[in-house]
Order: C-alpha cells, then structure tokens, then sequence
C-alpha cells in the first residue's frame, strides 16, 4: 500500500521513470523483432540456396556423373543434384516464350552442371573454390558478395541492436534508481524511527520495491501493446507497398507471447533492481 | 543491561571519541549520562543502538554482544530499546494514534496486540484525549511524551533518552522526567543522556559523568553537585 501511495507522491519522477521504462523496451523490441523477420528471412534464403557447377565440355555422361562423390566430399555441401545437358536444355526453355526455338538446339550447347546446396551461408565463398578446384569442373554460377552482404547486414543489426538496448538498459536503471532514491530521500526520517524500532531491512524495503515493481510491470504492458500497434502498422505498410513485397514480415501474433515474456522480465528486473540498488544507502542505520 | 568493557571508538576521519569506558547499568536502574558536547556521550547512545561498532572492547545489551551480533539479529536486538530524541523524531503527516501503531506494525505486532498496547501507552503519558490529533497540533512537551509513549509501545526492557528536554522549557522538563522516573519504577531500565545540571540535580539517581572520551566520576547525583560544565 505504501509503495503504491508513494507512486502518486512522486507523480512526476515515477511518470519519467515509466516512460524511460517504455522508451527502452519499444526501442529493444523494435530492434528485436527487425532482428528476428532478417533472421527469418535469412533461413529461407539459405534453404532456397544452391549454386551451380559446370562440368566440362570434354567430360561424358558418365564421368560428368562420376564427380557427384567428389563434391559431395567437400565440408559444407548439403547435397547435389546432377543435371544433363538435355535437361538443362528443357529447364531452360520451361516458361519462356517460343519456346519450340529452344528445342531445336542441339544438348551439346548446354553443359552438365550440379545444382549445389550449402549448410552454411556464410561459407559459400570457400566452399565454391573448393568445389572449383574439383578436377572436371569447369566453372561455377555463385553469389558470395550478395551472401556476404547479407551476413554483414544481419551482423551490423544485432551488434547495433545489443548496444543500443545494453545502453537503454542502463539508463532505464539510472532513471528508475533515482526515482526511488528520491522517495527515499524524502523518508529517510521515517525509514531511521522504523529502523531505531527495530524493524527488519526487508520490512523497510518492500514498499519501495513494490513501487519498482508496479513501475516495471506497468511499463512492460504497456509497451507490449505499443509494439503490437507499432508493428503491425509497419507489416501494413511493408506488405502494402510494391516496392518492398520481396520483404516478408512475420505475424506479430506467433511472437506475442514471447515478446510479453522478454518485457515482463525486463520490467521486473529493472523496477526491482533499481528500488533494492536506491535503498541499499539508506539501510545501513 | 548495558555493559560496557574497555570501549574504544575511533571514527574514520581519526576522531576518538571514547577512550577506554568501563561502566554497567543493571536491569531496572535509572542513571544520567551527563557530560560536555563532544565529550562522546552520542557515541554511547549510537555503540548501544548498534549503530556503530566499538573498536575496541566489549560491549553487551540486553543479552546481544555487540562485538559479534550479526546484521540480521540488530533489529531484534533494538527491539529491547526505546529511544527518544530531543527532537521527538515522529512522522509529522500521521496522527498521534499512527504514529504508536507504526512503531508496533514494523515488529509485526498483532491488530488486537496493538488496539491494546497503544490505548495503554497513552493512557501511561497522558494523551488519550489527544490521539487523533497530528503532531504539529501538540505542544512541544505533548511532542516528547508521544515519542515517550513510542519508545514504550513495544515493551522494550530499556528506554535510551538523547537530550529528552533539550527542546522544552524547565517546567515540562520537570514533567518529562518525573515520567520517565515512573516508567522506572514500573520496571524499565531508564538511561537519560543529558547536560541540564539543574535537572539532574532534582533526582537523586546515579550520574554517570564523561569528559572527553572517558568517564571521570559515576555516583549517586555526584558530579554536578560539585561541578559545572
């Protein structure tokens, strides 16, 4: 009852303590969610990718064939799949127009190739020199910078993100020590007569940690259903608009639980932990 | 009882206050600390509360040797303590009534203990008519038999008086200490730290007399029949 009194008496301190605590945690979630869709989007680009390696021209049906084990052997392949030059011709003409042109041509203008897939991403550059080295391999079809772009682009937002809420962490704990130091302060006389009454350290510190606790719960909830709104206004417009349709947004719905979770015990560690760091001074009577 | 062993305190900042002090208070008794300022009488006040340690010596209250006592065991300990201020040291915005049951609700006393124990209290300093009144409505003597009534409402075995009429004038001096005299006879230890000479002078207890860090005369009234400070 005290602690929820004293967030009346300190309005002010206990409203910017409150929105500190929104502030951190819709700036966290924001980056945690952008996080979480580039992750998403990053294991579909990896399951969808495969490069190709040509065989050479040289090389007959069997022995085009026989360098599956081979490529297979190399660290990071996840599979092969052999493809002959006649179909290859046929992938080629699928869909295109006219496409009887395409099947007057001689197999011999296509080469036999192997559609290579990969375990990890991030590996693809090494492990097409690797598979360029194989003897009867002419030549590959790979993308490494736009991998390698990927990488750097997901690397760069989690680093930017894990600073950004580490900072917004702390200063949230700041603010919210400092709120309940000044309640503090201005008991400090009732603290000392219920000390010099012997009353116990954890009697004088549940309302204050009470007060942390309502202030961190309060702005978990609220920032919960801030991010709700905030996301599912930018998945609208994301999915509304043609020019970033290639992006794909995850339901807002299969994460709520989760992102209640992550700000409730944020909330929770930041209003209690700051309330025991802020009375911790005013105990030693 | 107090027990005090060859105690030392020094302060942080190379203050010693105490020098050596040897002295008893037995259950029961009614003895005047009295002494010049800075002469280290709130060092004992603050070695008895627990709220500093001694640097040296020994040092028991009440059954708890304060050498040893761990944290968690202070509170219980400060549980056998009343302690009154010259400055009364009750919480201006609660009525008189609140201020007693807050003393009470922190050693988690009963609703029933308390209805009962506070109507006592009063009764004993004579404000019964006056419980739902704030502190700043009282006179200053009214003030200091409320923080007297505080001191007692959890039946501690000894009451610790700092100053008691430094803030009053002779006549409810008067009355404040022939209060405390009656809490002493109803079998509290009563300890008064105090420098008012003519006060002292008036009861015929035990005065327990320091000067600079050390005690130089414990007896019945003796030191200020003789001295001034």
């Amino acid at each position: 009852m005290e602690g929820f009194r004293s967030i009346f008496t300190h309005g002010l301190m206990s409203f910017a303590a409150l929105c500190m605590i929104i502030c951190c945690l819709l700036i966290m979630g924001s980056f945690s969610l952008v996080a979480v869709n580039l992750d998403n989007m990053w294991g579909r680009y990896e399951q969808q990718n495969e490069f190709l390696a040509f065989v050479e021209e040289t090389y007959d049906d069997a022995q085009s064939r026989g360098l599956e084990r081979q490529i297979l052997a190399i660290p990071n392949v996840k599979s092969v799949k052999f493809e002959s030059k006649g179909e290859a011709k046929i992938a080629f003409a699928e869909g295109k127009e006219e496409n009887d042109l395409y099947n007057s041509l001689p197999d011999e203008v296509f080469r036999d190739r192997y559609h290579i897939k990969v375990d990890d991403l991030e590996q693809l550059t090494a492990t097409v020199a690797q598979v360029e080295a194989v003897p009867g391999v002419a030549d590959t079809s790979a993308a490494p910078k736009i991998a390698q772009g990927f990488v750097v682009v997901r690397n760069i937002a989690s680093g930017v993100a894990i600073i950004l809420v580490s900072i917004l962490l702390l200063v949230s704990l700041f603010i919210i020590t400092n709120t309940i130091k000044l309640a503090t302060f201005n008991r400090r006389e009732e603290i000392a007569i219920m000390k010099m009454c012997g009353a116990t350290n954890s009697f004088v510190r549940w309302p204050f940690v009470f007060e942390g606790l309502i202030i961190g719960v309060t702005g978990a909830l609220l920032s919960f259903f801030m991010q709700w709104g905030i996301y599912t206004l930018i998945s609208r417009a994301i999915t509304g608009s043609d020019t970033m349709r290639l992006i794909t947004v995850l339901p807002f719905g299969g994460m709520a639980g989760n992102v209640l979770i992550v700000f409730l015990v944020t909330g929770f560690v930041i209003g209690v932990g700051g309330s025991v760091l802020a009375i911790r001074r005013f105990l030693q009577v | 009882m107090i027990r005090f062993i060859d105690v030392y305190k020094s302060y942080d900042n190379g203050t010693k206050a105490l020098k050596g002090i040897s002295m008893r208070i037995d259950d029961g008794e009614f003895a005047f600390l009295v002494g010049p300022s800075g002469s280290g009488k709130s060092t004992i006040i603050k070695l008895i509360t627990a709220e500093v340690a001694p640097s040296e010596g020994r040092l028991m209250v009440n059954g708890y040797n304060l050498n040893t006592i761990p944290p968690r065991q202070v509170p219980h300990m400060r549980r056998t303590l009343g302690v009154i201020f010259q400055d009364f040291r009750l919480i201006e915005k609660k009525s008189i009534y609140e201020n007693l049951t807050f003393a009470m609700r922190v050693v988690g006393a009963s609703p029933r203990e308390i209805k009962k124990r506070v109507a006592y209290v009063l009764e004993l300093v004579g404000l019964e008519a006056k419980a739902d009144r704030r502190p700043d409505e009282l006179s200053g003597g009214e003030q200091q038999r409320v923080a007297i009534a505080r001191a007692l409402v959890n039946n501690p075995s000894m009451i610790i008086a700092d100053e008691p009429t430094g803030n009053l004038d002779p006549q409810r001096s008067l009355e404040i200490m022939m209060l405390l005299e009656k809490i002493n006879e109803l079998g509290t230890t009563v300890l008064v730290v105090t420098h008012e000479k003519e006060l002292v002078n008036r009861f015929a207890k035990r005065v327990i007399a320091i000067e600079n860090g050390r005690i130089i005369s414990d007896g019945l009234g003796g030191y200020y029949n003789n001295e001034t400070i």
